[in-house]
């Protein structure tokens, strides 16, 4: 579990093909800590979210209205916050008391829930969860990274997301329990939500080890004039080093990936638009790919560990493109479960995938920056995707739109793996040596 | 090293996460009990309003019940000459409700996993006559003259990361007439067509013939639009304008208008006198959130959430002028409708 810094740096960037199958994978319980932390954390934040707009509407009598109106300023807020959480983790370089802070927040706001009866105060709650959601994730990726062994980082990375994805699924089941047995019982998912958050913080808290992230002085394994840089960096601007570095193709990758991800409410209501599924069931088709994505999310890591973290990334994309075309042509059961499948699939070969490649291709020491720039870029990209696609959907329809993300998707993926491959620092390291 | 010593206390921080999850789950469990206990007083206790069995007939104001006790959250009405006297109690559960033309739309709730939503149409003394499936949960309800049922419902995504909420309003006849989804509509702004995917529809009020208001949001931005159904087309009248209510004579529209500026969302109520095109704005110190009635062409009604009580609400009068005042019309209760 616990690496010698000498040895991380010596294989962090290994991908030998043979490796992965020659070292042992050993799951590490820091991860698996951090997982059940993660897990706690989305029980607690789903079963509220999956409620809250029953609340809103029929324990407080407000109208959901306001609350998309704020939605674009939170999320703008939690991209900048994310940076500056992963940087503060890297300058420090103890990312714990970082993410206790976001993992903290969160479960504060949940105790405001328990008093707040406004609209004010329920949206300041959920942006409150949101910023704190914003902090903690590149910090707890870093950390992941960190205690993971460098062979089977994506598998980790599998183990963690599939631990995550459990408690998303199981949140808002756990708040339906709860209304079913208390009709009205808003407050009981409340306390419930507050105890799971609770429980998470006090995991990351007393389990999870204040982990010290590696100095960059010891990355002198690395090139040498970047290592250099990278010293001058700490006090210039690290995230200029980090644009600047051997994680830009994989920024530049993630972003032209990013602007043809047309997120998923689209490929649901393109499922929809067919008329074959009662709207009924639209809340299902969350819990389908979810459940694809947990089942996959370890299997995917583990080819991209055995392969290349690069490839399953990009292939992801393709399976991606598939779901949009199932979406475009079909709404019948068959289509539907295809894309549900291909849809968690995607998830599962580029969601914890992207974080162990960003991990291990930002420079020695920027690690919580380097995740945070790649899920900025993700979350950017997306936001700037989907608006489009948005503007587009009512003038040609949801199959056309899809069928023209996946012929662009499919178009942008031979490109994107050109700029991933271009620099194959992976094998030029491995010459080094 | 210091790692090393740091975990000397391993055992410490066991046994106070295992007193924390102790605490948690069991504090929860309490919680949840003491919860069940209330409920089952609220739903089985003595009514805090006074109430008779069965809806009265005839001119009436039907509502939502919310007076803990017997017959919370059940349909209710009272004779529209005694608004403040006795309650006569339905059977069935709504979170909206609207009665006209001898119908009654009842938009409720269904709990389960998942939790699901319907709107069930019920005849004048509050049995069900047919039922249709709601895509989320119920916001807003009205029946048109001759029977039609328009309904609005907020629909989520699973989770609030990703696009947070859309609306749904359709109106369709217990019979075969069906008018879809009014998104599907053409719909002109200011004279050019909205293509955007990000629009909204919600707060249907019929006025007379195939016509019809109701409210569009875009863009962060909302307007009144008067509708045609036999032309599926929406045109906006004004702007800033949201749950439009027509007056009982036809030449007003009353509507929430949300306060300019930053911060916490407030509405206030504006009037439209469609034939001049003057808005007379009634400031609010209490925001407003509800889809207005007309008690008569004098009087508007509207509900408001009762402070410090989570799940009651009230029924306020305002008069439709300048900085008049809203005044308490009926206690505990939500979602009024006059059946004249």
């Amino acid at each position: 579990m616990y690496l010698s810094l000498s040895d991380w740096t010596a294989r962090r960037d290994a991908v030998d093909r043979n490796r992965a199958s020659k070292v042992a994978f050993k799951a590490s319980p820091t991860v698996i800590a951090l997982g059940i932390v993660s897990m706690l954390t989305d029980i607690s934040s789903e079963s509220v979210a999956a409620v809250l707009p029953l609340y809103v509407t029929s324990a407080l009598g407000l109208s959901m209205v306001a609350y998309g109106f704020l939605d674009g300023l939170n999320q703008g807020l939690s991209a900048i916050v994310r940076i500056g959480a992963g940087y503060t983790a890297d300058r420090t370089r103890r990312p714990k008391p970082v993410a206790v802070v976001g993992y903290g927040l969160s479960a504060v706001a949940r105790v405001g829930l328990l008093f707040v009866q406004g609209f004010g105060g329920i949206t300041a709650i959920v942006g409150a969860d949101r910023i704190g959601k914003g902090i903690r994730t590149a910090p707890r990726d870093a950390m992941i990274q960190s205690s993971s062994q460098p062979e089977h980082l994506a598998r980790s990375f599998g183990v963690h997301r599939m631990l995550d994805t459990i408690g998303a699924t199981v949140g808002p089941f756990l708040a339906f329990v709860v209304l079913l047995i208390v009709p009205d019982g808003y407050r009981v998912v409340f306390v419930v939500s507050l105890a799971a958050a609770v429980l998470g913080v006090a995991v990351l808290g007393l389990i999870v080890p204040n982990l010290r992230l590696h100095r960059p002085v010891a990355a002198s394994v690395d090139v040498p004039s970047e290592a250099k840089k990278d010293g001058a960096a700490r006090h210039t601007g690290q995230i200029g080093e980090v644009l600047r570095g051997r994680l830009r193709p994989v920024l530049l990758a993630t972003g032209v990936l990013g602007l043809v991800t047309v997120g998923d409410g689209f490929v649901y209501l393109a499922l929809m638009s067919h008329g074959h599924l009662q709207t009924f069931w639209f809340p299902l088709l969350f819990v389908g790919s979810n459940a694809v994505f947990l089942i996959l999310a370890i299997p995917m890591g583990r080819l991209a560990d055995r392969t290349s973290r690069s490839a399953v990334f990009v292939v992801g994309h393709v399976a991606l493109a598939a779901a949009y075309v199932c979406a475009g042509l079909g709404g019948t059961l068959p289509m539907v479960l295809l894309c549900l499948v291909l849809l968690g699939s995607f998830y599962a070969a580029t969601d914890g995938v992207l974080s162990a490649l960003a991990s291990q291709r930002s420079p020695s020491g920027a690690t919580s920056t380097g995740i945070a720039s790649a899920q900025t870029v993700v979350a950017v990209t997306r936001l700037v995707a989907s608006t489009g696609a948005g503007a587009l959907w009512f003038v040609f329809g949801a199959g056309p739109v899809m069928l023209g993300a996946a012929v662009f998707m499919v178009v942008l993926v031979p490109f994107a793996w050109r700029l991933l491959s271009k620099r194959n620092d992976e094998t030029a390291l491995e010459i080094e040596r | 090293m210091t790692e090393r010593q740091h975990w000397s206390s391993r055992r410490v921080r066991w046994t106070a996460l295992i007193a924390i999850a102790a605490l948690a789950l069991g504090g929860s469990v309490i919680y949840a009990l003491l919860a069940f206990e209330r409920y089952q007083d609220q739903i089985t206790g003595v009514s805090a309003a006074s109430v008779t069995e069965d809806l009265p007939t005839g001119s009436r104001i039907v509502f939502r019940n919310t007076a803990s006790g017997e017959g919370y959250g059940k349909i209710a009405a009272v004779p529209l000459d005694d608004p403040q006297g006795p309650r006569g109690l339905g059977d069935v559960p709504c979170d909206r409700v609207y009665a006209a033309v001898g119908m009654i739309s009842c938009m409720r709730t269904i709990r389960g996993i998942p939790t699901t939503f319907e709107t069930q149409v019920l005849d004048s003394k509050g049995h069900p006559v047919t039922t249709w499936p709601l895509p989320g949960v119920p916001s807003r309800t009205r029946i048109s003259h001759d029977g039609l049922v328009a309904t609005t419902a907020f629909v989520t995504g699973h989770s609030y990361a990703t696009n947070s909420f859309s609306t749904e309003t359709t109106i369709r006849g217990t019979g075969d007439r069906d008018y879809g989804n009014l998104e599907d509509f053409r719909m002109l702004i200011n004279g050019s067509e909205l293509t955007a995917a990000d629009r909204n529809v919600w707060g249907v009020t019929f006025a007379s013939g195939d016509s019809f208001y109701a409210t569009v949001a875009s863009g962060g931005e909302t307007w009144l639009v008067s509708g045609s159904l036999r032309t599926k087309t929406l045109k906006s009248v004004v702007e800033n304008a949201e749950c439009p209510s027509i007056s009982p004579d036809g030449t007003r529209v009353a509507f929430k208008k949300r306060r300019p500026g930053v911060g916490a969302v407030h509405w206030d109520i504006a009037v439209l006198d469609l034939a001049s095109g003057h808005e007379t704005l009634l400031p609010l110190d209490r925001s407003m959130d509800d889809q207005i009635e007309w008690l008569d062409d004098g009087t508007m009604l509207f509900g408001s959430p009762r402070e410090g009580t989570v799940g009651d609400s009230d029924i306020l009068s305002i008069k439709p002028v300048a900085h008049a005042a809203p005044q308490l019309f009926i206690e505990h209760a939500w979602s009024p409708s006059v059946e004249r």
